[in-house]
């Protein structure tokens, strides 16, 4: 067993628990915060898989700018699920 | 593998979300998690082994050692129409909370106008 | 009831997704169009870039209907959540280190911005990325200071007169050339800035044009907050 490979599993595994995490919150703000987290690991999965654009835009794109739309859409609604 | 695995994964939880919950931005999550999936196996599928990004920065970087270009160029488009399709679902929500006060959207088909 | 529903119908839609993508091999060569554009692209473009070449120079009529759809996505905001009277936003003023980091990191991020979207056929970078970190540098001036205002007017001719000269670049290729968006400038000396003919200049109009539209986008929705 080479190191890559198990860093590679390793975030594998971070990535599904931040999805799980996100969808089974009640308190909306940490469920984005998990979406974003998906977005920064995902970043790191494309720079692994040779595709430096596509990191760059995964990076600028999904971590800054959809967060922060998310965030404006729950401050003009409910913060709680119920 | 682990690659198909995680994006398959991701996929699957997403349609779950976008399937049970009640919650409308809950269910906005959800779609950008699929749309993060989706990407992730577009570009798995153009991955060669020991291959190098597809820039030829160096004097002798020879074309059979490259990953192949055409799905980095797709996922490019894919990811910024991802952010236009949440930005507009999101300004839909917004505006249907301030109609019927609610995020719930089993009493949002029951009310009538 | 329904959650048991949702898991039959996720069972059966992983089932078939399974059964396709076990017939992809992982990490095997294959033999198709993206080897003819990774063997011809510094020959007929002059790019060194293969990703920006298939985007502007390939595809460039796929990456007009991105740009438009953008377009169609800010506008639609805009026009949705459109409201009289709310004129000024009223957060509050942050602290004194976020102030002073701010003010110290906004020209660095734009400057970066600009670099990566002029380089976009040298290195990787491109016109989408460097408006997306425009757009975030102006983010962290909106929300360090209450006062930091940018001028609608400025915007709007900004992002119209970026999309008119991509427009115009197509034109100028059914003009000179045979076909719309034909690369009709010399290529160039791959690996120095001025060379891979139009790319350049399309890329910096996608720039400017991404970038402006992002700012107005966070401009609108911020100014609904009350």
């Amino acid at each position: 067993m080479d190191w890559a490979m198990i860093a590679i599993y390793i975030l594998a595994v971070i990535i599904i628990v931040a999805a799980i995490f996100s969808i089974t919150q009640k308190d909306l703000l940490l469920a984005v915060i998990g979406t974003s987290a998906i977005s920064v690991v995902l970043s790191i999965f494309y720079y692994l898989l040779q595709a430096p654009d596509v990191a760059l835009t995964e990076a600028a794109i999904g971590v800054a700018l959809s967060t922060i739309i998310f965030v404006i859409a729950i401050k003009k609604t409910e913060r709680y699920e119920e | 593998m682990v690659y198909y695995v995680t994006a398959l994964l991701l996929i699957l939880i997403g349609i779950y979300a976008i399937l049970t919950k009640k919650n409308i931005i809950k269910i906005v999550i959800g779609l950008s998690i699929v749309d993060s999936g989706v990407n992730l196996l577009l570009i798995s599928i153009g991955y060669i082994k020991n291959g190098t990004a597809p820039i030829f920065s160096l004097k002798g970087l020879t074309p059979d050692q490259m990953v192949d270009p055409v799905p980095q160029a797709l996922v490019l488009t894919a990811i910024v129409i991802g952010l236009g399709v949440t930005a507009v679902a999101l300004s839909l929500v917004i505006r249907l909370y301030d109609h019927h006060k609610t995020l719930n959207i089993n009493k949002i088909r029951k009310l009538k106008w | 009831m329904r959650k048991v529903t949702a898991i039959f119908v996720l069972a059966v839609i992983g089932f078939y997704m399974i059964s396709i993508i076990a017939t992809i091999p992982f990490g095997v060569k294959r033999d198709n169009v993206g080897q003819h554009y990774l063997k011809n692209t510094v020959k007929e473009t002059g790019a060194v870039n293969t990703v920006t070449a298939i985007v502007v120079s390939y595809r460039g009529f796929d990456t007009l209907g991105e740009v438009t759809v953008l377009f169609l996505a800010a506008t639609g905001l805009g026009a949705i959540l459109f409201d009289k009277k709310s004129k000024k936003r009223r957060l509050q003023h942050a602290s004194l280190i976020v102030r002073v980091g701010a003010h110290l990191l906004y020209p660095l991020i734009v400057l970066l911005g600009a670099y990566v979207f002029v380089h976009g056929h040298l290195t990787p970078g491109g016109g989408f990325q460097g408006g997306a970190i425009i757009a975030t540098g102006v983010l962290l001036m909106f929300m360090s200071y209450r006062t930091f205002e940018t001028s609608h007017k400025v915007l709007v001719y900004i992002e119209s007169l970026a999309g008119i000269v991509f427009v115009l670049a197509g034109f100028s290729g059914l003009i000179w050339g045979n076909s719309f968006l034909q690369n009709i400038l010399p290529a160039g000396e791959a690996g120095t800035l001025l060379s891979a003919g139009i790319i350049p200049i399309i890329y910096i109009a996608v720039g400017f044009k991404v970038g402006a539209e992002l700012t107005g986008l966070l401009d609108n929705l911020l100014k609904t907050i009350k």
